[in-house]
């Protein structure tokens, strides 16, 4: 068997029956990149001997019996906003085009705890802000599918980098749908888990309420597998869950079954409506179809409030991030401009030269909704719409345990077609937004592709804690 | 007629805890460490990092607002202040203003005047940021982040003073009860305290208030009285030339003895608060409220009250020893022991206060234990050690807290009570001084001492002054 | 409502935010803060009477760390990423007092 078409799970297990070894797998991998790297720029920073250096000492510890869980000797490759100790962190931003950090997140020394090789960071959107993965200081990114499309964003090297082969699977992060839509457009398997449950330590915050770190992978088996190692309890992350405590689930490979036998799905209504591309909607529904054919009780509703979510979305996460993107500023890190008069001008030269376009402009309208006089009109108000949307999902949720829809209005724009319009870039995240305002987890995974062979992402969302239904019926479709 | 002007004045005065840690992440917060010894990630700004609450700090804040008459908001949260500065690494502060953890609160303090209450707006927990060295050869600054995430707590009061006499005794209040508590040393001068003054004047009977000023930089209670003084007489300037007092942060030259505007136009004031989403919610429960009440000490006016009825000393006595908490509880853990109020409060008031001048310590610095002060007066009633050895030993004691008893084993400084060996002493004295000892045979009751002193010196100081006294007159 | 921002606003944020525009980049800020602002202001329309803000989305509280010293001399990691160091500590223009 092709080396690179195993699975994550499937690796690790060939690696310890011994049909092949770790730093085999790192090196086909490393092949890939070679050979497609230049057409997908899926990749910041990659250091090929350390990473072939760390395959092997992991391949000793498994050969050992030291190592012995389901990543054990798969190589992973890391959004750029995930610090990783010694490895340059950059967040696609050239403010911090020489960042190393000197600790690595959570979730990424979970991942190595159980085995997996960092292969190295990949592209995004800077800071995350982003749909598309164009405003990265590093190239824009293009889609393993047509490269003369996006991959997606902000997760869009991650997705990109899980498509091409050029990893065995990947994390990323979602504030407003950033693993899932890169998952989507690119035709992979992401998950947004639910608020708290993977510690965001080591995470460059952009909007800390929003944020939450998960996997894109090749298949829903990988899916839950990552899932369960990269979710735990952290004391360094005071907003982070302990879900044992609370007798939440954290067992999500138990959800590997094929069976939706009276699953409850419900289908808003308000997600069909204009602006969704005629073939994704078709093929969404389809979709729906297959899951009511094994036994799922699907139906129509409404969820209401679906418009509010972008303006509610963009006002919360746009007055955190100009808060959480104080920091750079030339003098504990990163890039300083070269020349200033004072204090205040090494501040705003460092910044205007150090932030991109968009990273620009979401600072300056988080500023403003904050600023005095307007505090109530825009930030308070948007908590609010807030409170109201995750109680308009409460109630969706006292009637079903999942909320299928699309992931995305289309499927993968062309390249350079989004940045000219923001606002219209914004409306696409509608499907995926108010999932992060209401801290629910949600997956999205491939179902089709439209006539220019570009793929079709489903969603499907679940209530707090409840991923194992998520995976349940993911797995179910994805059996088909 | 002159227009007759009343100064309006509030204090915020800010807090540094004395807590192990600092506020949101495991660094020590022990003074003086070279510079970015104390720091980690999150106290840094690094990005990625993350606060986590230091329990200590709720519980030290809600020790003072209990102490201070307030009410505990039950449900607070912080949020983020944002401005930009190097020594803020974040380029915001988490402090808290729409929730702060206490409020409406009041002090009672007694000046020349009377007494009188003073309004506590609120009381709220922050961060504090590090320090800026100028560097005069680089032309440049440079920071040092051990102090910041140190917590602090800062006290707002209403704009109750009139006076800087009422300024002082409000933050000498202020300052006792936090000692009292344990809460932080308090220093002025050391930053441990640290008081904003807000004044503004108006004609006395006006009803409204004028326009306020901030000053900053008074680290000295005589800083205070002057900026007071230096700042109400250039507002009334203003106003009596028609001119208006701009609303503005000002900072006090102590030396100069002149304050000037902070203004700056990089600087909005627009701060932006928000909650901050990193850290969760704090709910008070009525129990927890319970547990600090039921921990807090007994303050200095109940405990001089006790004082007077339970120990029989000197009221200025009291006074001076319950001016410190340290010092009170070596009193009555010492008295406890060994049941002698007023001895304890001799070697209290006596040696102890001498040598704490000397050595410009607190009294918070006191080291010697209740035990071993406790063991000294012991030696002292047996006569076992006479007053001259025993403030040797005493000074040794202060130095090493060392067991006086044991010591003077060692070192062999018990009084020589053989009356056999004293006697043989006092006959080579009476021997060796013919002059001295015909001196007071013919009356001069003076020659005596020194006859008293050269038994001593034959001694070598190991014998009872007042023993060889009377052994003296009764071979003379 | 049309929201007119005026070059006092961008010059305004600017401050607060520390950012230095170009002239062609205020016309641009001007004109998509106005757009955005103009959607977000279909927030206006949702009638939020007696909605408390929900600034974190899951009902957790108390989280505390205990006072207990946890790290030790760090200071080689904090100033490895440092632009401008002396002395241990970080160079930065000159501030004022």
């Amino acid at each position: 068997m092709d080396i690179l078409a195993y699975s994550a799970v499937e690796l690790s297990a060939a690696i310890k029956q011994g049909t092949v070894t770790a730093v085999e797998a790192m090196a086909a991998v490393l092949s890939r990149i070679d050979e497609r790297e230049r057409d997908i720029n899926a990749y910041v920073t990659m250091d090929r001997e350390q990473a072939l250096k760390a395959a092997a000492a992991v391949q000793e510890k498994i050969e050992k019996g030291e190592l012995n869980g389901v990543l054990a000797g798969v190589p992973v490759a890391v959004k750029d906003n995930l610090c990783t100790e010694g490895m340059r962190t950059t967040c696609s931003s050239k403010i911090l085009e020489n960042f190393v950090p000197t600790f690595s997140a959570e979730a990424v020394v979970n991942l190595e705890k159980a085995g997996a090789v960092v292969i190295g960071k990949t592209n995004m959107d800077e800071f995350a802000m982003g749909s598309t993965t164009e405003t990265s200081a590093y190239g824009v990114t293009r889609n393993p599918w047509n490269t003369d499309h996006v991959p997606g964003g902000s997760s869009g090297g991650s997705a990109a980098a899980v498509a091409a082969g050029e990893c065995y699977f990947a994390l990323g992060s979602d504030t407003g749908g950033s693993i899932r839509q890169p998952a989507s457009f690119c035709g992979v398997v992401g998950l947004k888990p639910t608020y708290g449950t993977v510690s965001r330590y080591g995470l460059v915050a952009y909007g800390s309420s929003l944020d939450q770190i998960g996997p894109l992978t090749k298949n829903v088996a990988d899916c839950a597998a990552v899932l369960e190692v990269i979710a735990s309890h952290d004391v360094k992350d005071a907003t982070s869950i302990n879900r044992k405590e609370e007798n939440k689930d954290t067992d999500f490979t138990a959800a590997l079954v094929d069976d939706v036998k009276g699953m409850k799905i419900g289908i808003p209504r308000d997600y069909f409506g204009e602006g969704l591309d005629g073939e994704v909607k078709d093929a969404v529904l389809a979709a729906a179809k297959q899951l009511a054919a094994k036994g799922a009780v699907v139906e129509e509703f409404d969820l209401s409030l679906v418009a509010y979510a972008i303006p509610a979305y963009y006002t919360i996460a746009a007055a955190e991030a100009s808060s959480n993107l104080e920091r750079f500023d030339g003098i504990k890190y990163g890039y300083r401009a070269a020349s200033f008069e004072g204090l205040h001008d090494m501040y705003k030269k460092t910044r205007s030269e150090g932030f991109g376009a968009e990273v620009k402009r979401r600072i300056m309208l988080g500023s403003f909704v904050l600023s005095s006089g307007y505090y109530d009109a825009y930030y308070l108000k948007a908590l609010k719409v807030k409170a109201m949307i995750k109680n308009a999902f409460d109630d969706a949720f006292a009637k079903y345990d999942l909320i299928l829809g699309p992931v995305a209005p289309t499927t993968a724009p062309k390249q350079g077609e989004s940045l000219s319009d923001p606002l219209k870039m914004y409306l696409g995240d509608i499907y995926t937004i108010s999932v992060n305002l209401a801290g629910l987890p949600a997956i999205s995974l491939p179902c089709g592709k439209d006539s220019k062979g570009l793929p079709i992402g489903l969603q499907l969302i679940a209530d707090s804690f409840q991923e194992k239904k998520l995976i349940q019926a993911a797995y179910t479709y994805e059996k088909q | 007629m002159a227009k007759q002007y009343e100064t309006v004045i509030g204090l915020e005065v800010h807090v540094e805890l004395a807590t192990k840690t600092k506020i949101f992440c495991g660094c020590s917060t022990a003074f003086g460490g070279a510079p970015n010894t104390h720091t980690c990630p999150v106290c840094t700004g690094m990005p990625g990092s993350l606060p986590v609450l230091n329990r200590q700090v709720v519980n030290a804040a809600m020790a003072v607002g209990l102490a201070t008459n307030c009410t505990i908001t039950q449900y607070c949260k912080f949020d983020r202040k944002n401005y930009f500065y190097p020594d803020n690494p974040q380029n915001y502060q988490i402090s808290q203003l729409y929730l702060p953890i206490c409020r409406n609160g009041h002090v009672d303090i007694e000046t020349s005047e009377g007494k009188k209450s003073v309004g506590i707006h609120e009381i709220h927990m922050e961060e504090d940021a590090g320090k800026l060295i100028h560097d005069e050869w680089e032309d440049c600054s440079l920071v040092d982040y051990n102090r910041s995430g140190v917590p602090l707590i800062e006290i707002v009061s209403e704009p109750d003073m009139r006076s800087a006499e009422e300024v002082i005794a409000y933050l000498e209040k202020l300052r006792m009860i936090v000692q009292y508590l344990g809460a932080s040393d308090c220093k002025l001068n050391e930053g441990s305290m640290r008081a904003d003054v807000n004044l503004s004047v108006r004609e006395v009977g006006a009803e409204t208030f004028g326009t306020r000023t901030e000053m900053k930089n008074l680290n000295s209670f005589r800083a205070i009285t002057h900026a007071i003084a230096g700042e109400r007489e250039r507002q009334i300037e203003l106003l009596e030339s028609g001119q208006q007092v701009t609303q503005e942060t000002r900072r006090w030259d102590d030396a100069k003895e002149y304050s000037y505007a902070m203004r700056s136009k990089e600087d909005a004031q627009d701060y932006r608060y928000f909650p901050d989403p990193d850290l969760p919610p704090i709910y008070i429960s009525d129990e927890w409220i319970a547990q600090i009440r039921d921990s807090q000490p007994e303050f200095r006016e109940e405990k001089m009250a006790r004082y007077k009825t339970e120990f029989d000393i000197p009221e200025y006595d009291i006074g001076i020893i319950t001016d410190s908490k340290h010092l009170a509880d070596l009193f009555e853990e010492t008295v406890a022991i060994c049941g002698q109020p007023k001895k304890v409060s001799n070697w209290l008031m006596g040696e102890t206060l001498r040598l704490l001048k000397e050595k410009g310590m607190d009294p918070e610095e006191i080291c010697f234990s209740p035990e071993n002060l406790a063991k000294l007066i012991g030696l002292v009633d047996s006569k076992a050690v006479n007053s001259t050895v025993a403030k040797e030993v005493f000074e040794v004691m202060f130095a090493e807290d060392m067991d006086p008893e044991k010591y003077v084993e060692e070192k062999g400084l018990k009084t020589v009570n053989d009356e056999g060996a004293l006697r043989k002493a006092v006959e080579e004295v009476i021997r060796a001084n013919p002059q001295s000892v015909a001196d007071y045979r013919g009356g001069k009751e003076k020659a005596i001492g020194f006859l008293v002193g050269q038994t001593m010196k034959a001694m070598r100081g190991k014998a009872d002054p007042g023993t060889v006294n009377k052994v003296l007159r009764e071979l003379l | 409502m049309a929201n007119v921002i005026t070059d006092e606003t961008i010059e305004y944020v600017g401050i607060l935010a520390k950012l230095a525009l170009s002239e062609e980049e205020k016309e641009q800020a001007k004109a998509d803060m106005g757009r955005m602002l103009d959607y977000i202001d279909k927030l206006a329309e949702l009638d939020t009477t007696g909605i408390e803000p929900m600034s974190h989305v899951l009902p957790v509280q108390n989280v505390f760390r205990e006072d207990v010293v946890t790290n030790g001399d760090e200071s080689e990691k904090t100033l490895k990423n440092a632009p401008g160091e002396k002395d241990n500590m970080f160079m930065v223009p000159k501030t004022f007092e």
